[in-house]
């Protein structure tokens, strides 16, 4: 909020006077929010170093009086809150399979790379492939990993990645299944989209994991890691079908007019006209999406798999020998650190692309 | 360049030419979908028949009438372990309604409160808020929820230690101790005189528009009565109703705090914990909602000489909350949908007792989702059918 | 999705419908497919290097090296309270072994069979010494921590029920989240069968201030599960844990296992596959008993290696020993 006056140089202790103390109200909120600000830092830096445990091997060394954090709990297990119980013979190929996916995203997400289209086919059909490849293995001489050893951040990222790239598709087809002219398309569309939005993802992860086998012919059974990932594609898919509707709407009807003008059919029409359009205009909306989901996958934790939120609980409750008032509290804001970390990330992200497509807009 | 119009006026001579017209294709593709998701559907029910048949799993909804025999922690409605597992579906149901409704109420005026104060002319305070939406916006809730309960109510002192609160309260491990107001003859008094307050205040709310039409300056004196009515009944009524009640304290017994009312840590853990964080999503609906107001109201609030408070009181917030009302229901479902989490940190709400107890005990998995995804679908589609109806009854067109 | 879903329902075909025998298909599978708890000492949980021990994970292995010879053919499967079953019924599992009480409901109506008993327990409570109880029914009016989804669950309730006892129910879907609640004080008492007290007090940061009451207020006789209708693999399973109990009575141990071919006594002999064919009746190979006993030994080793004196736990056999030293474990004979 501007104020007002536009005096020529001024003092900046004028100017702080000016934004924070200009009535005697506005001064009593300053002095309160300063307090709050000062209590939470002062609790925080308190906890965290000056009562905080930094050494130790177990959690005897954190169950003193007035212990603050613990942070050996973390040093200790920091592998395990990364991978899980992966092996550690075949942390390389998580390591590898990470490598890969920042060496297409990172140029993906510059603005001035080349090669855009490449790099996202890459991502989207290549990438993939490898990864199944180097984590699960059962080929090219590397040994199986099962999916029962995945966990930590990379069961986390393995769910929001899968989930965000196969609900992406369902979830376009549902939104021009939802605008389609045809009834049954448009009916089934949105039967299905209500159906899902009106339930917790919380039940649609049970019926994933403990109806599925029953849906299935009795010779057919599907790994537990896959059952959760069906769930979350098919929840989020609704979701994401509903954004992308409301680009569709926004696209005005000259363009579907002009397309219809070339001649162009209708899949051509929606995948070279109209979808990448209203796609760029929703794009806020995705990656809220996206972030929805990202923070979703600790519910897998209910249904016995355990990502980054699940095995940092996991540990803190069934490892006596870290057992401190203070253990869990530690491991979860190291968990809420590195979600907030990728989940802040991506907002802004998103902000700074949505800046640049306005630049552009206006020339 | 051809148009597919021109074809729509004769019938199609050849196979070929009915295989390009548009309306021909848009039947068989809705057929053939159809058939496909007949399929699905078929194979699907096919398949769980076959399996529940072969495995020799009861089915059918018999089980609702058998007797539970196992208790629960917060029961709302009479039951015990001899009630009947349909008993426990309905506590668990209300269990679900009750922190639903607690938490919309406190994540309403908290979100409001951040949403306003994200605006605030005070850079301290608008930042101040921007750091609480970003924090709690980027973390999982389910996190967020065992912190609550695991690292801060967890942590709290034995109920021999417990903190003790003023008027006779408690707060220990075990959860919140207050004492308890049984209103043996008051409380149809107190229903009664609050029916009355809000009939009368709705009446003085009428007339105060009338009042203002008539050019009596805001607040009016028909409203000033009215927040008189509002306030100082039901304080005369609590009043009445205190002297015709007995009131219980929590008092140490050998293992926990008798008597009174005990509110259990999950609980609290499960409030706090979806308050604060659908208070996040709702300040920013509010904020929204706030700046879509056009700039000009705000001015020429400013030119009838209205304060900035009273500006956003009169002004603001009644027009903005066409923007802010669908969305903000959204976020009251999404909370109700959320509080399913509860299973995580055993707060028996309805997916913990139902999809959770009664389907370890039972075994009958299909029909104890299908049952709990219904009453989720029926609560969003009743509120969803309520917002459509107010939409269409105030001509609020959702943007 | 749904082509996924096709093609898994394609894949039916392909797969070319065996007859419905869980041994055909395990067989054609190359491994056994065993449920087991998700961590409980003593009966199944991973150790350091991934490896499940405990006596329901030995039992995976006798039944693995019945059918293939070679007790290292189990994929462990681990499922909590609530998913057991479902695994089983939906046959992501062959087998359930993971301390599962047997009892009427479960064994007629969800489509199982119990194979036997592995192990006879009770449940008991474990509170912190500094109460000084005696017994369970001073326990009224306490919050009592239980896993949900169990025969605890609803056997506490029928005990504080028929005694008209008042107490606080705090239930959670897995074991571990019991017991960090009964560890940070969240209840007074942490109810479940006693050799699991036992495990879980191993657990605790400060095992010596806790202790179990000697109350047991009910019969838990666990036991591994099969699906029902398959009378050969059921009787694999079944008999199987009879061969254990009846190679402690025959003092058949892994170490001897080998050379009880030649045994002098008939009996031993006939087990072993000596001019009898009672492998083959079972639908395996006449030298399974050689497998089996060779890979985890005689019930009474398991026992010791897993639960007692050769385990952290220290149970004592008590009702397990066999019906010759006054225990329970009395199993048919096989001839």
């Amino acid at each position: 909020m501007e104020s007002g006056r536009t005096a020529g140089r001024r003092s900046a202790l004028e100017r702080t006077q000016e934004a924070l103390f200009p009535t005697v109200g506005q001064s009593v909120a300053s002095v309160a929010a300063l307090a709050l600000i000062g209590f939470v830092a002062y609790a925080f830096i308190d906890w965290a170093i000056l009562r905080a445990v930094f050494t130790g091997s177990d959690g005897s060394a954190c169950r003193v009086p007035n212990a603050g954090a613990c942070w050996p709990f973390v040093t200790h297990k920091i592998d395990l809150f990364l991978y899980g119980r992966y092996p550690e013979a075949e942390l390389w190929r998580v390591k590898l399979t990470y490598a890969l996916a920042l060496a297409g995203l990172v140029p993906l997400m510059m603005p001035r790379v080349p090669y855009k289209l490449p790099l996202a086919l890459y991502l989207l059909a290549v990438f993939p492939v490898i990864a199944f490849f180097l984590l699960y293995g059962g080929a090219f001489g590397l040994p199986v990993v099962g999916t029962e050893l995945w966990g930590g951040l990379l069961l986390t990222l393995v769910i929001a990645s899968v989930g965000i790239a196969a609900s992406f598709p369902l979830g376009i087809l549902l939104a021009l299944g939802r605008r389609s002219e045809m009834p049954f398309v448009r009916w089934a569309s949105i039967a299905y989209i209500e159906l899902v939005r009106g339930v917790p993802l919380v039940t649609v992860l049970f019926m994933s994991s403990v109806m599925l086998p029953l849906f299935l012919p009795p010779e057919v059974t599907i790994d537990k890691l896959v059952r959760a990932l069906v769930g979350v594609a098919l929840f989020s898919a609704a979701y994401l079908a509903e954004v992308v509707r409301g680009g569709l709407q926004a696209i005005p009807r000259g363009q579907y007019e002009a397309a219809d003008a070339l001649g162009l059919g209708y899949w051509r029409k929606m995948g070279l006209v109209v979808l990448p359009q209203a796609i760029r205009l929703v794009i806020p909306g995705l990656v809220n999406s996206a972030i929805a989901l990202f923070k979703d996958t600790s519910l897998v934790l209910i249904i016995g798999l355990f990502d980054l939120v699940g095995i940092v609980q996991q540990s803190a409750q069934a490892d006596a020998q870290w057992f401190s008032p203070q253990t869990a509290a530690t491991g979860y804001f190291f968990a809420g650190a590195v979600f907030w970390i990728f989940c802040f990330g991506m907002s802004r992200y998103s902000a700074a692309v949505e800046d640049r497509l306005d630049a552009r807009a206006r020339g | 360049m051809r148009s597919p119009d021109l074809k729509r006026w004769r019938e199609p001579a050849t196979w070929k030419e009915a295989a390009y017209d548009p309306g021909v294709r848009a039947a068989v593709f809705q057929v053939l979908l159809a058939l496909a998701i007949a399929f699905l559907a078929y194979e699907i029910v096919s398949n769980t028949i076959e399996n529940l048949r072969k495995q020799n799993i009861a089915s059918g909804f018999g089980f609702l009438s058998e007797t539970a025999g196992f208790d629960i922690s917060q029961t709302p409605i009479p039951y015990s372990s001899k009630s009947t597992y349909g008993a426990a579906f309905l506590v668990g149901l209300a269990n679900t309604l009750i922190v639903a409704f607690i938490g919309i109420a406190i994540a309403t005026v908290l979100g409001f409160t951040i949403g306003i104060a994200r605006l605030s002319p005070n850079w301290l305070v608008a930042k101040l808020a921007l750091s609480y939406v970003e924090l709690i916006r980027n973390m999982p809730l389910l996190l967020q929820l065992l912190v609550w309960y695991v690292a801060v109510l967890r942590t709290l002192p034995f109920p021999q230690d417990a903190l003790a609160l003023p008027g006779g309260g408690f707060l220990d491990v075990r959860g919140l101790h207050l004492p308890r107001f049984s209103l043996d003859s008051g409380g149809g008094i107190l229903l009664a005189v609050l029916a009355l307050a809000l009939a009368g205040a709705w009446w003085l709310k009428r007339q105060a528009g009338i009042d203002r039409e008539a050019g009596q300056t805001v607040p009016t004196r028909a409203q000033r009565v009215g927040w008189g009515l509002v306030i100082a009944v039901p304080t005369i009524a609590v009043a009445i109703a205190f002297a015709a009640s007995s009131v219980s304290y929590p008092v140490l017994g050998r293992f926990n705090h008798e008597g009174g009312l005990s509110i259990e840590p999950e609980f609290l853990a499960l409030v706090i914990g979806l308050s604060t964080y659908t208070a996040a999503f709702i300040a920013e609906i509010v904020r929204a909602g706030l700046q879509g107001v056009p700039r000009g109201q705000r001015e020429a609030a400013a030119a009838l000489g209205l304060s900035r408070r009273q500006a956003l009181r009169l002004v603001i917030l009644p027009q903005s909350l066409r923007i802010i009302i669908p969305p903000l229901t959204n976020q009251y479902l999404n909370l109700t949908k959320n509080s399913s989490l509860a299973v995580a940190i055993g707060y028996p709400d309805l997916v913990s007792v139902f999809s959770g107890t009664v389907l370890n005990q039972t075994g009958q998995a299909v029909e104890v989702i299908l049952i709990t995804m219904a009453v989720y679908l029926a609560i969003s589609l009743a509120t969803a059918a309520f917002m459509n109806w107010f939409n269409k009854r105030t001509s609020w067109a959702e943007r | 999705m749904w082509i996924l879903l096709l093609a898994l329902v394609g894949s039916e075909a392909a797969l070319a419908q065996a007859s419905s025998q869980t041994l055909d298909t395990v067989r054609k599978r190359g491994i056994l497919n065993c449920g087991v708890n998700t961590g409980l000492a003593g009966f199944a949980a991973p150790d350091a290097r991934g490896r499940w021990t405990g006596i329901d994970a030995d039992f995976c292995r006798a039944v693995a090296a019945a059918v293939f010879g070679d007790g290292d053919k189990v994929r462990f499967v681990p499922l909590n309270a609530k998913e057991r079953f479902t695994a089983l019924q939906s046959g992501e599992v062959d087998l359930l072994s993971r301390n599962t009480t047997w009892t009427m409901s479960r064994d007629t109506s969800l489509g199982l069979n119990f194979a036997g008993v592995l192990f006879y327990d009770g449940q008991a409570f474990m509170v912190r010494k500094s109460q000084g109880l005696k017994s369970v029914d001073e326990l009224a009016g306490a919050s009592i921590c239980v896993q949900t989804g169990t025969t605890n669950e609803l056997n506490l309730a029928d005990y504080f029920d028929t005694r008209g006892l008042r107490y606080k129910p705090v239930v959670f879907e897995r074991l571990i989240e019991v017991l960090a609640a009964y560890q940070s004080n969240r209840c007074d008492a942490f109810t479940t069968d006693s050799s699991q007290l036992v495990a879980e007090r191993t657990r605790l940061a400060d095992p010596e201030n806790h202790e179990i009451l000697p109350d047991l207020i009910s019969k838990e006789p666990l036991g591994p599960l099969v699906r029902q209708g398959d009378a050969v693999w059921s009787n694999i399973a079944r008999w199987t844990l009879f061969l254990l109990i009846n190679a402690e009575e025959l003092g058949i141990t892994q170490e001897n296992a080998g050379e009880m071919r030649t045994s002098p006594n008939p009996g031993i002999r006939r087990i072993f596959g000596e001019g009898s064919t009672f492998g083959r009746a079972l639908g395996l190979r006449d030298d399974w008993a050689v497998s089996v006993i060779k890979t985890v030994g005689n019930y009474g080793e398991a026992f010791e290696r897993n639960l007692g004196q050769g385990s952290p736990l220290k149970i004592e056999r008590g009702r397990n020993a066999l019906w010759t030293k006054g225990g329970l474990m009395y199993a048919p004979p096989i001839r």
